[in-house]
This record gives structure tokens, C-alpha cells and sequence, in this order.
């Protein structure tokens, strides 16, 4: 085994560093979704509807967190509301507004149910912390 | 070591490349998480339609939310029952246990603009100067400021706006303030 100087490990390993940072950068998906964006399949999937994705940027513009959060009863934890079409039609959690008059009523399946069939549970398009947090 | 500036220069040139190639908001058919054959497609608000006319951040959703809501530029309703109490409060606390880094000042007022006391108090934090045993892995782990820092409020790559306060220019004692200075907002 050939013994390499000091510095010659060290320029090695730095290149190396550097190449891993480009690959990063290059293989990085360029598909984001919007930050804060919720995808909900907890049963949606096994009913062969596809998955809810719920935008917080379009809701908050509109009310403020203690709105849903409070008010509403939503957990802040994507996945931890039972939520069901039940509940939203009995006028419970989404239902409250999603009625027909404050927003489009649960006729409108496929303007929920718009995610890609197969996707987890979890909120998404938060890609700026990648930390080991499990949102 | 010899320098070799073409190591550092070309995946410098190309990653700028690629973020400024990126799109402030990705369309909803590109996202990833919109099924593109979905019927909501061209139906549902795009979100470059929205937030553009918003004023801008340089993180997050690229929304500046707090001044977007005291400037009035949006006006998110504060309640759907009309006997929900709304509650602002303008309190400063300084935290000081934060190593080496800058102490947190944390704001009540732009938290309590958006948020119900409630949704704090006392499920995430207990409601007493230096009774949680806040830290960074737990934020990073989804806990504490971490259940909206990182998710949906400003992400936890903002280090400086949390992280606010110099030891070395704080005169005042740590933990509520005798007077709010958040009036300035932080994004």
C-alpha cells in the first residue's frame, strides 16, 4: 500500500468534499413543493382516492393558524387528526368552511383529493431545515 | 497544499446557477406532490399567483407573513365563532442559555397575532420563564418552536432572527422584558 503525505490526504479529501457538494447541488430534485404543504393519506390511498394535499400558504392568507389550530380542534402534526369525510360532512374540521359557502363543498372531491397516488403522510416543501425532525 | 481554484470555482458557478435557476414557487403540476393529471390542475390557485404580490422573504414561502398581516396586505380572519376571545400579547422574553450563540429574544406579539394563547400554553411550553427545557435538537426533532420553525413559520436556517440578542451589547436582565421592543417585525 502506497503511504500518501499528510497534505496529499487532506487535498484528497477536500476535493472529494467539494465533488459530494456538486453532486448534491446537481442531483438536487427540482421539484419543491411550497413550503408548509401537507399531504394527507392516511386513509385517502386505501379508498382509491388520491391523497389530500392541504396548502397552508393559501389558508393563512385567509385565516390566522388559531383559526383551524383553536378553534377547529386540528392538531399540529400532520397525521394526527382522525379526520373523515363523516366528520367533514357533519360540518367537523375541514367541514366548516369547505360547505359551499365558505369554500367549495365536499362535491368537489378531486379539488382536495389532487396528490399523487401513493404519497406519505407529512408536511412537505419545509426542504430548508432537512434536520432529523419527523413533520 | 496547491491551490486549485478550479475546485472551488466550478461547483461554486453551478450551484448559483442551479438556485438561481429555481423558481420562487413552484407550480402546482411540478411540485412533486400534485398528481398532474389531477382535474384540480388549472383549477386550484397557483401559488406564484398569490404570494408574489406579497412583500418579500428570502425564505420559507419567500413571504415576509408578518409585515404581509400589519401592513395590510392580507387579512386572515382571527375567528370563525363569534364568542372566541382574541388575545394580543406584546411581552418580550430573553432567553440566555444558548451557549455561545446570540440569546433568543422571543416576541409574544407577532405569535399571538396569528396564534391563540392556547396553542402554546401549556401543551408545548410550560408558562414560566425557564421552566422548558428548550434546545436545538429538540427543535430540530419537531418539538418545542420546532412544531411550526422548520414546518410552516420561518425555517430553522434563520438562525440570526431567533438568535438575537448579543451578549455583549444586553445590559438588561434576561427573561421578560420591562419593555416590548417587538414592535419591529421579524419576518
Amino acid at each position: 500500500m502506497k503511504i500518501m503525505p499528510v497534505s496529499a490526504i487532506q487535498s484528497k479529501r477536500l476535493s472529494t468534499r467539494l465533488l459530494l457538494i456538486l453532486a448534491l447541488a446537481v442531483m438536487m430534485p427540482n421539484v419543491n413543493a411550497e413550503y408548509g404543504d401537507v399531504v394527507l393519506n392516511r386513509i385517502s390511498g386505501a379508498n382509491d382516492m388520491r391523497p389530500v394535499i392541504f396548502p397552508h400558504w393559501f389558508h393563512r392568507i385567509r385565516f390566522r393558524c388559531k383559526v383551524c389550530h383553536d378553534e377547529l380542534g386540528f392538531e399540529m402534526r400532520a397525521g394526527a387528526n382522525q379526520i373523515n369525510m363523516g366528520k367533514i360532512i357533519d360540518g367537523q374540521y375541514c367541514g366548516m368552511c369547505h360547505n359551499g359557502e365558505i369554500a367549495w363543498s365536499v362535491d368537489e372531491c378531486h379539488l382536495c383529493h389532487s396528490g399523487k397516488p401513493g404519497l406519505k403522510t407529512g408536511i412537505r416543501g419545509s426542504n430548508k431545515t432537512g434536520g432529523p425532525g419527523r413533520w | 497544499m496547491k491551490f486549485r481554484p478550479l475546485l472551488y470555482v466550478v461547483p461554486l458557478i453551478i450551484s448559483f446557477a442551479l438556485l438561481a435557476a429555481e423558481p420562487r414557487w413552484q407550480s402546482l403540476v411540478e411540485d412533486g406532490l400534485h398528481d398532474p393529471e389531477s382535474p384540480a390542475i388549472g383549477v386550484l390557485q397557483e401559488p406564484a399567483s398569490a404570494l408574489s404580490l406579497l412583500p418579500p422573504d428570502n425564505s420559507g414561502n419567500r413571504v415576509a407573513w408578518i409585515r404581509a398581516l400589519r401592513e395590510g396586505y392580507i387579512e386572515p380572519r382571527t375567528n370563525i365563532y363569534p364568542e372566541t376571545k382574541i388575545e394580543v400579547l406584546d411581552m418580550d422574553i430573553v432567553m440566555e442559555k444558548t451557549g455561545e450563540l446570540s440569546m433568543v429574544m422571543f416576541p409574544h406579539k407577532p405569535h399571538t397575532e396569528w396564534l391563540d394563547c392556547a396553542n402554546c400554553h401549556d401543551k408545548i411550553f410550560v408558562e414560566k420563564v425557564d421552566a422548558n427545557p428548550i434546545n436545538m435538537f429538540a427543535i430540530l426533532s419537531g418539538e418545542y418552536c420546532g412544531q411550526c420553525h422548520g414546518a410552516v413559520a420561518f425555517p430553522l436556517t434563520e438562525c440570526n432572527r431567533c438568535h438575537s440578542v448579543p451578549r455583549s451589547s444586553f445590559t438588561g436582565k434576561p427573561g421578560v422584558q420591562p419593555i416590548p421592543v417587538s414592535d419591529q417585525a421579524p419576518g
